[in-house]
């Protein structure tokens, strides 16, 4: 318990000790991880529009295209991305050589 | 040219802040301190975000941080600066107003509610319960072959103290309609996209009813953190973390069951016994992820430790279920042949962690010192891996590598 941050924890005893009115704020650290360049980064970078580029380096290496195109074939069907034919080849492409 | 339009929309989509990143224009921070999981590709920062310790950052955005393995040595009920978190979507909450905040009622009730957090606190009866909670993809990196999904080691899982309101106390409260089946659940957090399915989960009528599931203001006697969900969050003892939806402000109760991604197409497991399928194959029908198979762990010799030989070695370390209760811990140095029994610690609840404690003796050499649960309908753990296509619900007999001289 000793390490958590103290402004954090006073904000939060404050607002249930008394009358102080106003929303409280969290504040998220930078990004940790950022995507191997190699052709096609630049489609892949779309990926980052909706998540960090770690859900993609965490991922098992060496897995191969189907792999890839399958996910980013989810990521078009089931999550909506907005990303076209072309760029999706290009961008399975990467994270086949890349990961 | 083509191509610019699709990326511009996509842009326009999403804002300036997450157009910078679509860009690739967003720096990433250097990591400090990084930890091995004992998996390919396992390399993971340690990273303090507020209200935590230094947790293994499996991802930033949205945010999802596993406990590292020690922490469940120190105690039975893990830090809430120490306990997991998980999201699904990016859109998560950064600020919120504890006295605007309302949990909202509604669907098939006489009497829609709107909730503040003071009133959960001050106008209900509490009730508190011990409960583990676990990610249904804990353990994920360890499948072989190994699966999409987060790649976790085994610290995907907390224990703790919660404290709130039972759900029935509240659904009595907005007196469900006749016919009524299900009863789903939502939080603040939100998708990027309006395209993407927003995180909805549900529980069938009578296990929302069943007196156990509950809407927590507290965990381990302070607020929640707000990364688990603050202000209030739901608790489902025994059931996957998936349905513990957080910063939870609307229940509704339905007359058909709900049409979720997240219900009818994610967090589904093989409809089988074991939840599981040949190795590469998936599954022929599915049913919704529901309660914890049986897991125990060693905690206090990590993989790979010298420990003294012919001579009383103390193990201790945690076991939990799905709610039935550990009756059993047994530990086998001699791979699975003969097993010792262990004594069980302080009993806490059937949907606590239990501790348990073992004396060994090791002759000199390498070492395998195997850890079982067993609850009390006889469920057990498996000595060789189960698979399924998600990564889901691990739960075979760990094994603990040691050198003994």
């Amino acid at each position: 318990m000793k390490r958590i941050a103290i402004p954090f924890l006073v904000s939060l005893a404050a607002v249930a000790s008394s009358a102080i009115a106003g929303p409280l704020v969290y504040q998220l650290p930078p990004e940790t991880a950022e995507l191997k360049p190699g052709p096609g980064v630049d489609s892949a970078a779309l990926c980052t529009a909706c998540h960090s580029a770690d859900y993609i380096t965490t991922q098992p290496r060496g897995k191969g295209k189907a792999f890839w195109q399958g996910e980013v074939r989810k990521m078009i069907k089931v999550y909506g991305a907005p990303i076209g034919d072309e760029d999706a080849a290009t961008i399975a492409s990467y994270l086949a050589a890349t990961y | 040219m083509l191509k610019m339009n699709r990326r511009e929309a996509l842009k326009s989509a999403l804002g300036a802040g997450l157009a910078a990143a679509a860009a690739g224009k967003l720096s990433a921070a250097s990591a400090s301190e990084t930890i091995d999981l004992p998996f390919g590709n396992g390399e993971r920062p340690l990273v303090a975000y507020p209200g935590k310790r230094p947790l293994i950052v499996l991802t930033s955005r949205p945010p999802q941080l596993e406990t590292p393995f020690s922490v469940f040595d120190e105690g039975i009920f893990t830090p809430n600066d120490a306990f997991f978190v998980r999201y699904h979507l990016a859109g998560i909450p950064l600020k919120i107003d504890p006295d605007a905040f309302r949990l909202n009622i509604q669907g098939k009730v006489d009497t829609p509610l709107s909730l503040s957090v003071a009133e959960l606190k001050n106008s209900f009866e509490p009730v508190e319960l011990a409960a583990v909670n676990q990610c249904s993809g804990n353990s994920r990196g360890f499948f072989e072959p190994r699966v999409a999904g987060g790649q976790l080691a085994n610290g995907a899982m907390g224990n703790a103290r919660w404290k709130g309101v039972a759900l029935k106390t509240l659904l009595a409260k907005a007196s469900v309609h006749a016919g009524a089946v299900q009863v789903s659940f939502q939080g603040l957090d939100r998708p990027v996209l309006p395209e993407t399915p927003t995180f909805m989960k549900a529980l069938d009528l009578d296990h929302a009813l069943d007196g156990e599931v509950m809407i927590a203001y507290a965990m381990n006697g302070e607020d929640l953190p707000w990364l688990n969900g603050f202000p209030i969050r739901l608790i489902v003892p025994g059931c996957y973390g998936t349905y513990w939806v957080k910063h939870l402000n609307e229940i509704r109760v339905l007359d058909a069951p709900l049409d979720s991604f997240w219900m009818k197409t994610a967090y589904r497991i093989p409809n089988n016994a074991c939840a599981c399928t040949e190795p590469g194959k998936a599954p022929t029908s599915t049913v919704p992820i529901g309660r914890f198979n049986v897991r125990s762990f060693l905690t206090n010799v990590t993989d790979g430790a010298t420990v003294k030989a012919n001579s009383n070695l103390g193990l201790r370390g945690v076991a939990f279920d799905g709610g039935y209760g550990v009756s059993d811990v047994a530990i086998s140095v001699d791979d699975g042949k003969t097993w010792t029994r262990a004594t069980l610690g302080e009993d806490f609840g059937k949907y606590s962690f239990r501790e348990w404690k073992a004396n060994i003796s090791l002759a000199p050499g390498k070492r395998r010192v195997m850890v079982r649960g067993a609850n009390r309908i006889g469920q057990t753990q498996p000595l060789e891996p189960l698979w399924n296509p998600a990564g889901y619900m691990r739960n075979v007999v760990e094994v603990t590598n040691v050198i003994a001289e």
